[in-house]
């Protein structure tokens, strides 16, 4: 939707990008520019495309055509080393926080610290020891409003909005340039919601990174996003202000921000 | 007119029959055609069905290998894995090896006896633990114990997103999750098979001396003597190839779970069963390789 020359030289940048698995089509034809230090939210009914297109830009599921350039650089046709580095700068935020049950919260936090980096990132992140991890993992979950003393529980003792806040802080730990975030708020009661969607506002204008968020949530969108598109059929059908969402003029955008069960879009359901 | 009129009757009634067995037969024919080729269709699909899966993993086990000589490395990892698959299944195996070494020795006494071959209870105890039993029972044990976990903990993973977030750590998910996990299996199933090998004897030494009155000294002398390097190289050698092919089943069928709960589910049955069926051929081709004639 976007079009080219909106921004000199977007963070993010698709064009044209299809996947299909098997008949069907999940992206077609996605173009999208995503300026640098911007909080872009991207909503759309379940089945939509948009855990397919964020997997994509991560490199985790390769695109049948079109490009995905990161600071100019197409992560598609990049080498596994060279897309190795570039998912680096890239943290993300899963749906269900996708912590790794056999490790400790601190140890969770600090795994991108303690992982063994790539020769180009090794001058800028040096790694750190166990002792040094934990340290800064306890002033991440202090960031999330978490005390440090839950660096010693395991995942599985947390509440799920502990766990989403975990998640964040494992997300931000390295500094990423690019945050992606997958549902935020699914799951969480609507006063934890908006504590997570402040955090994540907090973190990313702090860090001064480029978010991409997805998610049905309206009011997580409009909370967390700059600029806003709809994905609908595997297409970008609208894009705009995130504050614009609720107004938007678009009578897709409308039926599915409002959440009316008649108008354009139909749901498929067998009788 | 009435014989006329019979004869054709008649004809009409033979042309008929005959058609009718000529369809009747078109059809037998065309069913049978079916038929076959249902069986051939099927045995196509199952020829490139078990093809794909034997070559996807062969490409799995060695992408699993080539990360051994390429680093960074993961030792916490391989130290944990190494703890589960040896040093935590001790009990299974020894208790298992332990009460097969009695039931061997009390078996070949009943058959023995008849004969007056009792003296070869101790011959036949420690060869039986150390080329066979010791192995196998060892390796079946540790596949219904690691190899399960271990597909339920990848496929866990693999469903919950947690091998994608590794990924995004800038983190192989192969060299972190199944690299060490394969090493393990092929380091700590000799030892274990070691210790399976001493309490098997141990168990047919018990049997014997004190169900089946043997003097300690000379069953000890006996299993001394009946006791080869070679028995025992190959039985390591056996342990070693069980425990790569039972981390690969649970690595491989974990790594490739799919649908959530059930699929981890049927993910950590495929790996026992794969891995014991695996087991046993491999325990074949070896035996004929090493002590064929």
């Amino acid at each position: 939707m976007a079009g080219p020359g909106m921004h000199s030289s977007p963070k993010i940048r698709i064009r044209g990008l299809h996947k299909s698995f098997g008949e069907k089509k999940v992206l077609d034809g996605i173009d999208l520019d995503v300026p640098e230090g911007t909080s872009f939210v991207i909503i759309g009914g379940s089945g939509s495309g948009k855990s397919v297109l964020l997997r994509c830009i991560l490199g985790l599921i390769t695109p049948d055509s079109g490009s995905i350039e990161i600071d100019g650089k197409d992560i598609v046709t990049a080498t596994s080393r060279e897309r190795a580095e570039m998912i680096g700068e890239i943290g993300m935020l899963f749906q269900n926080a996708a912590l790794f049950d056999s490790l400790t919260v601190w140890e969770n936090v600090a795994f991108g610290l303690l992982a063994p980096e790539p020769r180009a990132r090794a001058d800028r992140h040096p790694r750190l020891n166990r002792t040094d991890a934990k340290a800064r993992a306890g002033e991440i979950l202090a960031q999330v409003g978490l005390d440090p003393s839950v660096g010693d529980l395991s995942p599985a003792e947390l509440s799920g909005g502990m766990q989403k806040r975990v998640g964040l802080a494992r997300a931000i730990a390295d500094r990423p340039e690019i945050l992606f975030f997958d549902e935020p708020t699914t799951g969480l009661d609507p006063i934890m919601g908006a504590v997570i969607d402040g955090l994540i506002v907090d973190c990313v204008k702090k860090m001064g990174a480029t978010a991409i968020a997805i998610t049905h949530d309206m009011a997580s969108a409009q909370r967390i996003g700059d600029e806003a598109a709809m994905l609908y059929h595997g297409r970008l059908i609208w894009q705009g202000a995130a504050a614009s969402l609720m107004n938007s003029g678009n009578d897709m955008v409308n039926q599915f921000t409002h959440g009316y069960r008649d108008g354009p879009i139909s749901m498929e359901l067998r009788r | 007119m009435r014989g006329f009129d019979v004869e054709r009757v008649a004809g009409y009634a033979v042309v008929r029959i005959l058609s009718c067995h000529a369809a009747a037969a078109a059809g037998v024919f065309a069913d049978s055609m079916n038929a076959i080729s249902d069986v051939v269709r099927w045995i196509g699909r199952f020829v490139i069905f078990s093809m794909r899966g034997a070559g996807g993993v062969a490409l799995f086990a060695a992408e699993g290998l080539s990360h051994v000589v390429r680093p960074p490395y993961y030792g916490r990892v391989f130290a944990a894995a190494l703890l589960d698959t040896g040093f935590l299944s001790l009990p299974v195996v020894a208790l298992t090896a332990l009460f097969s070494g009695g039931v061997i020795a009390l078996q070949s006494y009943t058959g023995f006896a008849q004969y007056h071959a009792q003296s070869a209870i101790a011959n036949i105890v420690v060869l039986a633990v150390t080329r066979e039993l010791g192995p196998v029972l060892a390796g079946l044990m540790v596949a219904g114990r690691v190899g399960a976990a271990m597909a339920a903990e990848i496929g866990t993973m693999r469903v919950t997103d947690q091998i994608d977030a590794l990924t995004t750590l800038r983190t192989n998910p192969m060299k972190y999750l199944v690299t060490p996990r394969l090493l393990a299996g092929l380091i700590a199933l000799p030892f274990l098979v070691m210790v399976a090998d001493v309490l098997g004897v141990a168990g047919g030494f018990t049997v014997a001396v004190v169900k089946l009155g043997f003097a300690p000294n000379s069953y000890i002398t006996a299993t001394l003597n009946a006791l080869t390097i070679e028995d025992v190289t190959v039985g390591l050698v056996k342990a070693a190839v069980f425990g790569f092919i039972i981390t690969l089943m649970g690595c491989y069928y974990g790594y490739n779970s799919r649908g959530g709960a059930e699929g981890v589910g049927s993910s950590t049955t495929s790996a026992v069963v794969a891995a014991s069926i695996l087991l046993l051929a491999f325990d074949y081709l070896l035996t004929d390789l090493f002590f064929a004639q």
